[in-house]
């Protein structure tokens, strides 16, 4: 099978006027269709400018990322991209957030809309479809902004730490919750995130990194059993403790 | 009203609603004792007439225009100056803060002559621009426009350029470019921006009218108070501020409705 997307040798430095700050350098990885990859690692290892770079909205210094085995500059490869605050948009109703991404691509058919609509139902937003975003929960903002995402259907989802800006039991059933979404959908996604315990709970893979200038340290299948394998479920897997050690100390052990 | 407030609710709302009220009555009470002490004092002979005018004094005077329907030109020729130089200063404003966010760079090489010129005491462009425009309705306008617009045109792209980051780069991430970012986030982000700078901008093309009207002018209020003191008619000088005081308070009240149903 072809990998979805592929990082090749990828460098990349922030410049200012006080010098060069290397954030990510020699990252090497792929990414299968319907995988699940969590990237971890400390803070400000650069793992942003990672999905900035899968994005397009940085570009790469050395080395070259590679959509469906296409050079990122030439594939048309749709990516949804997902904030760590949901951004809603406070003058404009939930559902013309959601809308916002057919508005911009000039694609708002009845077709768009329909979508919309049915995601809104399952995704249990419908009555609030027109109510401004304020008269929602954290968790169901964090719901509208991943309708607003996949209203693109994007082949790759980008995950900047979606689910940061909730409290912790909203977190949870969020993360659970998305996590269940995405798996339906059978979505290809890249989550970062500083919450080992999420990543475990959600990746297939997760790719650890070191220290800015990030490398790759390691990347660490993940394996439950079927009886575990929901997001919640494997929180009390027995092997989920043993994984969170053993990303700790990847990322404890220093050089 | 709901039926199962508290006492201590009740007792609240009711002791906010006697606030406001005595707040309105003290504001009354001061209208008319202001003016009450000023027609009091110019009878008594205590304030000169002839130099302070007087509240009944003005209002004759305001009933004799009246009568010749001459007030109405006056005020008629302010107001729409006002409102038309108002007008382009928000077109222009608006505009120029688009443009200069679009083009940073541009944006860098006109800070220093927008600091100077926003900064310049508009009332000495006045003269100069008589001699360019001419004695008339022309000169008025761009002098009221060119006191409002260097500021409007600042604190617009000021504010363009504090819009968060991310909600620019959510429009991005979605696939969108400069215009959409400029349509879909920064302008109705910056509503509530807007409306404050119009409410400032209403108040200095009223000052801009004045001063133009001051030197350039055969009608108007501005004129009216300038001719009023050459011939020592204090009484038209004073109901022309008092027309002006009504006026501005009027335009700032319009602005405030439009900010309730923004």
């Amino acid at each position: 099978m072809e990998p979805v997307l592929e990082f090749i040798n990828v460098c990349f430095s922030y410049h200012s006027p006080d010098g060069e700050t290397p954030a990510l350098s020699d990252i090497n990885f792929s990414v299968m269709p319907g995988e699940f990859i969590a990237i971890v690692g400390p803070s400000g290892c650069g793992k942003t400018t990672l999905l900035s770079l899968i994005s397009g909205l940085l570009e790469p210094e050395a080395g070259e990322i590679r959509l469906f085995g296409k050079s990122r500059g030439t594939s048309e490869t749709n990516i949804g991209y997902m904030l760590q605050k949901d951004h809603l948009f406070e003058w404009r109703t939930i559902y013309d957030n959601v809308l916002l991404g057919p508005e911009i691509h000039h694609s708002l058919n009845q077709e768009a809309k329909a979508q919309a609509d049915s995601m809104l139902n399952t995704y249990g937003l419908s009555a609030f479809k027109h109510s401004p975003p304020s008269a929602l929960s954290g968790g169901m903002r964090q719901r509208a902004a991943l309708i607003r995402t996949l209203a693109l259907e994007p082949d790759i989802l980008l995950l900047d730490e979606p689910f940061s800006a909730l409290d912790y039991q909203t977190r949870l059933e969020v993360g659970d919750d998305i996590g269940g979404i995405l798996r339906r959908e059978g979505k290809t996604a890249v989550l970062v995130t500083h919450d080992l315990a999420e990543a475990i709970t959600l990746a297939d893979r997760i790719i650890i990194l070191s220290h800015r200038p990030a490398r790759i340290r390691k990347i660490l299948p993940l394996h439950f059993s079927e009886a575990f394998d929901t997001p919640l479920k494997r929180r009390s897997a027995p092997c989920f403790s043993e994984y969170f050690d053993e990303i700790w100390k990847e990322l404890k052990s220093n050089g | 009203m709901d039926k199962s407030l508290s006492a201590a609710q009740a007792h609240y709302l009711k002791t906010r609603s006697r606030h406001r009220h005595l707040v309105l009555v003290g504001q009354i009470l001061l209208f008319f004792l202001f003016v009450g002490i000023w027609e009091f004092t110019a009878y008594t002979g205590i304030l000169n007439d002839f130099i302070f005018s007087s509240p009944s004094r003005m209002v004759s005077c305001f009933l004799k225009m009246i009568g010749d329907l001459s007030i109405f030109t006056h005020i008629g020729i302010t107001l729409a100056e006002t409102v038309g130089s108002f007008f382009l200063v928000m077109a222009c404003g608006i505009l120029a803060a688009m443009l200069l966010w679009l083009f940073p760079t541009l944006a860098e090489l006109l800070e220093p002559y927008l600091v100077m010129l926003n900064s310049l005491p508009k009332s000495a462009l006045a003269p100069v621009l008589i001699v360019w425009l001419g004695n008339n309705v022309k000169t008025i306008v761009v002098a009221a426009v060119s006191v409002a617009v260097f500021g409007s045109v600042m604190t617009l792209h000021t504010g363009f350029k504090q819009v968060d980051p991310d909600k620019i780069r959510l429009i991005y991430t979605l696939g969108g470019s400069k215009k959409d970012v400029l349509f879909k986030v920064l302008v109705p982000s910056s509503v509530p921006l807007i409306i404050n700078n119009m409410k400032v901008n209403i108040g200095l093309c009223l000052v801009g009218v004045i001063i133009g009207e001051f030197l350039a002018a055969d009608k108007g209020l501005g004129y009216l108070i300038i001719y009023g003191s050459q011939v020592f008619k204090m009484d038209i000088v004073m109901m022309s501020i008092v027309i002006l005081c009504i006026l501005s308070m009027g335009f700032y009240q319009l602005i405030s409705l439009l900010e309730k149903h923004a």
